[in-house]
């Protein structure tokens, strides 16, 4: 695997392998010395242009798990806040020569702009509300986990999808391990073409003691007030799950942070059925797997730009 | 009155011969020689039956097609303020390489083309740089704000071809209905870019399967089509004339079907690549397929070309938009909507429609010329005594879109790296030689 763009470029197979090498992960975890040698004085660049508290610190702490050099760099007060394009930013990062730039982007697509300009192996922490890779692997992972298989597993996402990164990484990477998965909201925030992603949609929970897995996502208030629906009180109403809807036997998962009281009350968060911590703790195994598939997985030579030449192009001709 | 201005030229002196000549205008459609003396057409023959009066060069036409040159009624030549994009010179380089023989200016330049003394200004520079004739349209609304009507009638006498506040809609009905009942006094068509704010918003591309799977914020296509069916009952209820630009879906089509059954003074124009792509294109996230109005579905796609081919849709426009290569090399949502398309349309049209058999290449001609009427221009005609308006292309010539670079200073051709057929040889416009194929002119040298 050269880069990590999105769920879509990954098989069956290829996500088992990834799960099966953070099992082997997790077992090092435990030990006291939790540190493997795997990536020693491998150069990992952590690109952040937005805020982000578990994706970037689970990302440094898998780097250096596995004795890599980690540079952190976040818009905010860097060259990015002086206009500087992405383009540059991303020519200047390349000249210390990493083997991988991890890149988190408020825009769609940017991490696939990424692999055509530099060397490193790049790995997308998020983009827009593309595709959040990472995140539906470790969800994949906590999952087999706790249940051994995915297969023929009812997992349920509720909420805000038509925002939402997870959602998408997360329909694709359950479906391609055998899980049935059904998204619900209200319509403004659930688009019927979700079903091209290969969900069932529905706009109410009450067949929502079918799920074997409720995975609700977070929603955003400022969306709310932008007209996707008349007030929060009301999506609480529909949508949020509480100790009422949540069935005994129903695995609870959430990408956090959650917003208590909203999508999700206080007693189901903190039930014995929530994998919300165990998702955190995974966040870190699976970033190790990811970052050794990108970089030890790969033939050792580095890779060029994928359109290098394109790049080189004048300007006009 | 509309004005077109080139810069002055030497009027050719041609013998074109042994052409297959094709003009749905006048019905020709045969092999002729065709001779050009001082710019205008003085002699349509049986191929080998005109001989070269002295100074007159020959041009052995064999196999090659002779059309009358196209005319685009939208195009953007970013001049002024936006040179880095284009300019008048590059654009009209563009157009004469892609077989045009005229071109309309979009006025939301920097500043806007909002005012008599820009225009004029304009004019001159046009009058130094144009390789082809340019009209240039003035906006409709001071700034393209939508609040306040230009001087209108002082822009027409100083030779606006008509109004547009193209890359905006005119959002408020009521300033519409007053730039229709001002077009009474000073003429000059209104064209309209079509798109309902609210329903846009934040939109990147067609809303649909794909702006879902890729998370990207949606355009409706109601977004286009109400404001169609709008504006339609406006032009219809002050007996005015509007023109719709660039249009894109299906119910744009229908709305546009049903006014002009209502005999409404209306008017579309569809893009080569509105007819050729599909949001499909998107997938790939890459920039060039970013474009307003956005490439919608395959649905959409056959509903214009079967428009076209009725002749509801009765042009086809560029909408020529160059953005630097670093506007365009960014991610998606952040790069600026358009793409070059002068140098690629005949050929990407011909390859895709004609040689399928989905249109016949007399629409296809027809409709390329088309705009120059619907501007109420000269339509440009292969006839004896007509000023020379004439393309010569190599219909069986093979080439890559790009491979050598374009005549446009920009580089964001949605087509570009595609196999086509149909190539430019030579282009008159305005009796004057507008552009010569580097390898065709060595050869005939």
């Amino acid at each position: 695997m050269r880069h990590l763009l999105s769920i879509e470029d990954l098989d069956r197979a290829a996500i088992e392998q990834i799960i099966d090498r953070a099992t082997s992960f997790a077992l090092v975890a435990d030990r006291p010395i939790k540190k493997l040698p795997s990536l020693r004085g491998r150069l990992v660049i952590n690109l952040f242009y937005e805020a982000s508290t578990r994706t970037r610190s689970s990302f440094e702490l898998a780097a250096k798990r596995l004795s890599a050099d980690v540079l952190n760099l976040v818009a905010t007060g860097s060259s990015v806040e002086k206009g500087e394009s992405l383009r540059d930013t991303v020519a200047t990062l390349s000249a210390y020569g990493p083997d991988a730039i991890v890149i988190r982007s408020p825009h769609a697509g940017a991490p696939g702009l990424l692999a055509g300009w530099t060397h490193a192996a790049v790995v997308n922490a998020g983009d827009g509300k593309h595709q959040h890779p990472t995140q539906a692997l470790l969800d994949c992972y906590t999952l087999k986990n706790r249940l051994g298989s995915l297969e023929g597993c009812n997992i349920w996402i509720v909420g805000d999808l038509v925002h939402s990164r997870v959602a998408r990484s997360c329909i694709q990477a359950f479906t391609r391990l055998g899980a049935s998965v059904t998204v619900a909201g209200p319509p403004t925030l659930l688009p019927d073409e979700f079903a091209a992603l290969g969900a069932s949609v529905r706009h109410s929970l009450e067949d929502l003691r079918e799920a074997d897995v409720i995975y609700a996502l977070r929603v955003q208030r400022e969306r709310m007030e932008d007209s996707f629906g008349p007030s929060l009180r009301e999506y609480t109403a529909h949508f949020q799950i509480n100790a009422r809807r949540l069935g005994s036997r129903q695995l609870l998962m959430h990408p956090g942070p959650v917003n208590r009281g909203i999508e999700l009350t206080g007693e189901v968060i903190d039930s014995p059925q929530a994998l919300i911590t165990d998702q955190v703790a995974a966040g870190v195994v699976v970033r190790m797997a990811v970052l050794y598939e990108v970089l030890a997985g790969a033939p050792t030579a580095p890779g060029a730009p994928d359109n290098q030449s394109a790049a080189l192009e004048p300007q006009t001709a | 009155m509309s004005t077109l201005v080139a810069a002055p030229r030497p009027p050719a002196d041609l013998l074109l011969r042994g052409a297959h000549v094709i003009d749905p205008g006048t019905g020709i459609d045969g092999r002729h020689d065709v001779l050009v003396r001082g710019g205008e057409i003085a002699a349509l023959g049986a191929a080998g039956s005109l001989e070269a009066p002295r100074a007159t060069e020959t041009v052995e036409a064999e196999g090659k097609h002779l059309f009358a040159a196209f005319v685009d009624p939208h195009v953007h030549l970013r001049t002024p303020g936006q040179e880095h994009k284009e300019d008048i010179e590059t654009g009209t380089r563009a157009a004469a390489a892609g077989g045009y023989c005229a071109v309309v200016a979009m006025p939301n330049t920097d500043p806007v083309l909002d005012q008599a003394a820009l225009l004029r200004g304009l004019l001159m520079v046009a009058q130094s740089d144009a390789r082809v004739p340019v009209g240039f349209m003035a906006a409709i609304s001071v700034g393209l704000r939508g609040e306040q009507l230009t001087e209108m009638s002082e822009l027409r006498d100083a030779g606006a071809v008509g109004f547009t506040d193209d890359g905006r809609p005119v959002v408020s009905a009521g300033l519409l209905r007053q730039a229709l009942r001002y077009q009474r006094l000073c003429g000059g068509v209104l064209a309209l870019h079509e798109e309902d704010p609210a329903l846009s918003g934040p939109g990147v591309m067609h809303e649909g399967t794909v702006s879902v799977e890729l998370g990207l914020a949606g355009i409706p296509s109601i977004s286009e089509s109400t404001m169609i069916a709008r504006d339609a009952l406006i032009a219809e209820h002050e007996d005015g004339r509007v023109h719709f630009q660039h249009l894109s879906a299906r119910s744009a089509v229908d709305a546009l079907r049903s006014a002009r059954a209502r005999g409404a003074k209306v008017s579309g124009e569809v893009t080569p690549h509105h007819l050729l792509l599909t949001d499909e294109a998107v997938r790939t996230l890459d920039s060039s397929f970013k474009i307003n109005p956005p490439l919608r579905t395959e649905k959409d796609r056959q509903a214009l070309i079967d428009a076209l081919r009725d002749g509801t849709i009765e042009c086809i426009a560029t909408d020529h938009a160059p953005h630097g290569r670093d506007e365009k090399n960014v991610p998606f949502e952040q790069a600026p909507m358009g793409t070059t398309g002068l140098e690629s349309a005949f050929a990407v049209l011909y390859t895709d429609l004609v040689l399928p058999g989905v249109i016949t290449l007399e629409t296809l001609l027809e409709r390329l010329t088309a705009g120059a009427r619907l501007l109420e221009l000269g339509r440009p005609s292969i006839a004896v005594g007509e000023t020379a308006n004439l393309c010569l292309i190599d219909l069986a010539a093979q080439w890559r879109i790009g491979e050598a670079g374009y005549e446009s200073r920009s580089a964001n051709c949605c087509f570009g790296g595609r196999d086509v057929n149909g190539r430019t040889l030579l282009t008159i416009a305005a009796g004057a030689v507008a552009y010569r194929e580097r390898a065709f002119a060595l050869s005939a040298a």
